[in-house]
């Protein structure tokens, strides 16, 4: 086949259906519907395969991206699959919640005068398939002596047990909620991961042989001490996210009608409130919301209000749309599903009525000044320009400060602002064997980066433990030498933990 | 060693897994079993609830979230008890909505809880003080009794004082006794001990003692801010347990906020201790009320479903109630 050239491929996005945003706004079904296969196929042929492909360096966890694209134009879907799931183990949710733009797609040469390959579609239409097919990955794992312990069942926490349960350990993940799945599970509404997805993904995390056990709060039922000293664990690893939401400190941030958006999406998603008397937990969603923040998870604050049959929401943002933490693609669905976003816009009191509950807030108008530390102009507010805004309904998703829990409970060193202390190479804490990554450590991130910190502090983990490391993985036997160097396969790199079928 | 005639009991219900295996089990993926129940009254009922693990952990002013199934709320309940020996952790339930009333008609011994985690909270810190007023009031009466025993065993001399609204209402009289030197019971209606509020056993106490180290109270809001009120002006160092609205109970959704001293603290991970004089009262009821709209119509269904059952027998789960 001639090589293929940014002439020869198709200039165009292959055809993605979504659900049309008028209907969506009032379900939780999901808005993109996902790549048929006809058109999955379309897109793979925009792929270059760069001989040294930027996207799996932009990839937190190193997908081989021109891998498993390869293999979907061979019609080997398997295959493809076979080769994400060597380096993650959860495509179906990657590909829905990455911020692809940012990591693989952001780098590819095609980016560069056409749209980008649809990487991440590829990646949930693969996922997705899996699911739908039942594949499961063919791990062959020879089980050692070594018992790990995982504190958090989000991303974070699974990505790390996929790894070192591949290694032959005996993992045991704990959560304190009552259903597996971390953020994925109380955070990401359906409408952009559904639960089903979450189930599936990691339902073929236990089939690997990891025991996830919930309603256990680490720290308070038995400390990371205990685990290590009593419960003979031979290392633990602590992915329990940021969690704390942050308030403002304006006047009348306790009256009734405010609440962050955790709460909000917890109540929604996890306890599916709102839909009484079928669940037990109640939600008064307001007629018109103002949300505060302009990040992801506002998106899905004001989106899931939206859906609960909030008449008008609104998003209040200090900054513009420019300086928006949040993914291109979520403010593009909160524009389309008729969200009304102020921006540059700083609430400075919320306002109640008689019964303590919200009537209004009173914002004032920003400009942007200098560029602060984040590189981003610094908002000042307008002098004299206060207004009120008529709202019955006011969800904080200004950001996160750091789960005390764990630093109340153990001699774990944090930093300043409460996150646990890490060193950057290893992601090792300051207890000996006790490793921790995602948002306990960074601060509010995303998924995958959730994940890199997982699968990195699993690396850490084997080497503490003295496990071979390795990357390499069970790969079915392939025809000829094609992939190999001087007939070895490339893949098997000394993993002595894997015993071929 | 269990008698004879117990044993012989458990051989006549092979459907029961045996209490031993049961233990070394993973609880997680059977339930939360009940062990044990007793009704104190048309509304407040115990339940004994096996697990080992957090019996083994739990320290007094602690609390545990609790579901009935898996569309249930995530209820907190303070711990009133447990049994580090049987294994078991012990809660006092006042039925007073649709949830807590599901709860009085389905958990019995045999049944399980889908799902219990804990123990949350910081714990209560027992300092040795010298004299010590437990206060306790309406759902406060049993969780405050941990606490007593706590000051008891660190050396304190503890005074009592419980209230309930009327004589059949008293329950753990003797459990009180066998903790407290000495022991004020109230009555709004004056059946028994003292006629009035707890505020004026807690009156009685500090008139009789002069000098009165700590005072820790538990019960509802108007209850624990009459007692702060009570000792502002004495300047006796007050504590009390804070039950706000909670969701996760892990400090994740901020809904639990309460004011105290001027900065929002998160009852589940920063309390539910709170210094008394410094706690906002007023706003932790004008909190509390923020679902009750929806709280009586869950109510008003629940009733309504239970009508239904009765008239339908079949799918009951207890017909012989009500």
């Amino acid at each position: 086949m001639a090589r293929k050239t940014i002439r020869t491929i198709p200039q165009q996005r292959a055809f993605m259906a979504v659900q049309d945003p008028e209907v969506r706004a009032g379900n939780f079904e999901e808005v993109a519907h996902g790549f048929k296969l006809d058109d999955a196929l379309v897109e793979c042929e925009r792929c270059l395969v760069c001989p040294q492909p930027a996207c799996v360096a932009g990839c937190p966890v190193g997908i081989d991206i021109p891998g498993f694209i390869v293999k979907m134009i061979d019609k080997d879907f398997r295959g493809a699959y076979d080769i994400i799931t060597d380096t993650n183990f959860l495509p179906a949710i990657c590909g829905r919640v990455c911020p692809q733009e940012d990591q693989c797609e952001g780098v590819c040469p095609v980016g560069a005068t056409l749209e980008p390959v649809a990487i991440g579609r590829l990646e949930r239409w693969v996922g997705d398939r899996a699911i739908a097919e039942g594949w499961r990955k063919e791990s062959h794992i020879e089980p050692n002596r070594f018992r790990i312990g995982i504190i958090g069942s989000g991303p974070a926490g699974m990505a790390c047990a996929a790894d070192l349960a591949k290694a032959g350990c005996s993992v045991t993940v704990y959560e304190a909620l009552h259903e597996p799945g971390g953020v994925l599970r109380y955070g990401i509404p359906d409408f952009r991961l559904p639960n089903t997805v979450v189930d599936a993904e990691i339902g073929n995390l236990i089939r690997l042989g990891i025991e996830i056990k919930c309603n256990t709060l680490i720290g308070r039922l038995f400390t990371v001490e205990e685990m290590l000293e009593e419960m003979g664990y031979d290392a633990v690893f602590i992915g329990t996210g940021a969690g704390s939401p942050r308030f403002m400190n304006i006047p009348g941030e306790n009256l009734n009608g405010v609440l962050s958006a955790n709460e909000l999406l917890t109540r929604c998603n996890l306890m599916k409130a709102g839909r009484q008397p079928d669940y037990a937990t109640p939600l008064r969603i307001g007629r018109r919301v103002a949300v505060i923040g302009a990040g992801n998870t506002a998106m899905d604050a004001m989106r899931v209000s939206k859906r609960l049959e909030a008449e008008e929401v609104m998003c209040v943002y200090r900054r513009t749309e420019a300086e928006s933490p949040a993914r291109r693609e979520e403010i593009h669905h909160a524009i389309e599903e008729g969200i009304d976003f102020r921006w540059l816009t700083a609430p400075v009191e919320i306002l109640g009525d008689d019964d303590g509950r919200v009537r209004a807030m009173r914002c004032v108008r920003m400009e942007l000044g200098e560029a602060d530390e984040s590189g981003r102009r610094r908002p000042q507010p307008v002098e004299g320009s206060e207004y009120e805004i008529e709202t019955d309904m006011v969800v904080y998703a200004i950001g996160t400060t750091a789960n005390p829990i764990l630093g109340q409970t153990s001699k774990i060193r944090l930093d300043k602002r409460g996150y646990i202390e890490t060193d950057e190479e290893t992601l090792a804490t300051s207890l000996t064997g006790v490793y921790a990554g995602g948002d306990i450590v960074t601060g509010a991130a995303t998924v995958i980066l959730a994940m890199g910190a997982g699968r990195k502090a699993a690396m850490s983990i084997k080497r503490y433990l003295g496990i071979r490391d390795s990357e390499a993985v069970y790969r079915p036997p392939r025809e000829g030498l094609e992939g190999t160097l001087f007939g070895i396969d490339e893949a098997e790199r000394n993993f002595v933990r894997l015993r071929l079928a | 060693m269990m008698t004879g005639r117990h044993d012989a009991h458990d051989a006549e219900a092979p459907a029961e897994v045996p209490a031993s295996a049961r233990q070394h089990t993973d609880l997680t993926a059977l339930g939360f079993p009940i062990r044990a129940r007793s009704d104190f009254s048309d509304a407040t009922f115990l339940l004994e609830v096996d697990h080992p693990v957090m019996a083994r952990a739990a320290r007094p002013g602690q609390f545990v979230i609790i579901m009935i199934n898996d569309h249930g709320e995530r209820i907190p309940l303070t711990i009133a008890d447990f049994d580090r020996d049987k294994g078991t952790i012990t809660l006092v339930v006042q039925a007073v909505g649709a949830s807590t009333r599901e709860m009085q008609r389905v958990c019995r011994p045999g049944a399980s809880l889908y799902a219990m985690v804990g123990p949350m909270g910081v714990p209560s810190h027992v300092g040795g003080a010298g004299k010590v007023i437990c206060v306790g009031g309406g759902l406060g009466v049993a969780p405050i009794f941990p606490q007593a025993r706590a000051f008891k065993e660190a050396g304190a001399h503890v005074i009592g004082v419980i209230g309930f609204r009327t004589r059949d209402l008293i329950f753990w009289e003797d459990k009180f006794r066998s903790v407290c030197d000495e022991l004020i019971i109230c009555t709004d209606d004056g059946s028994a001990g003292r006629k009035g509020l707890v505020t004026g056993g807690i009156e009685e106490a500090i008139d009789k003692h002069g000098v009165i180290d700590e005072v820790v109270a538990i019960g509802p809001p108007v209850m624990m801010r009459a007692c702060a009120e009570l000792t502002r002006p004495h300047g006796i160092k007050t504590t009390v347990s804070l039950n706000p609205i909670m969701v996760d109970g892990t400090g994740m959704c901020g809904g639990c906020r309460v004011m105290v001293g001027g900065h929002i603290r998160f009852a589940c991970v920063d309390g539910p201790d709170f210094d008394a004089h410094e706690v906002d009262f007023d706003d932790l009821m004008a909190r509390l009320r923020r679902y009750r709209a929806e709280e009586r119509e869950a109510l008003e269904h629940w009733a309504e479903d239970c009508r239904r059952l009765t008239m339908q027998p079949s799918l009951a789960h207890d017909a012989g109630r009500d």
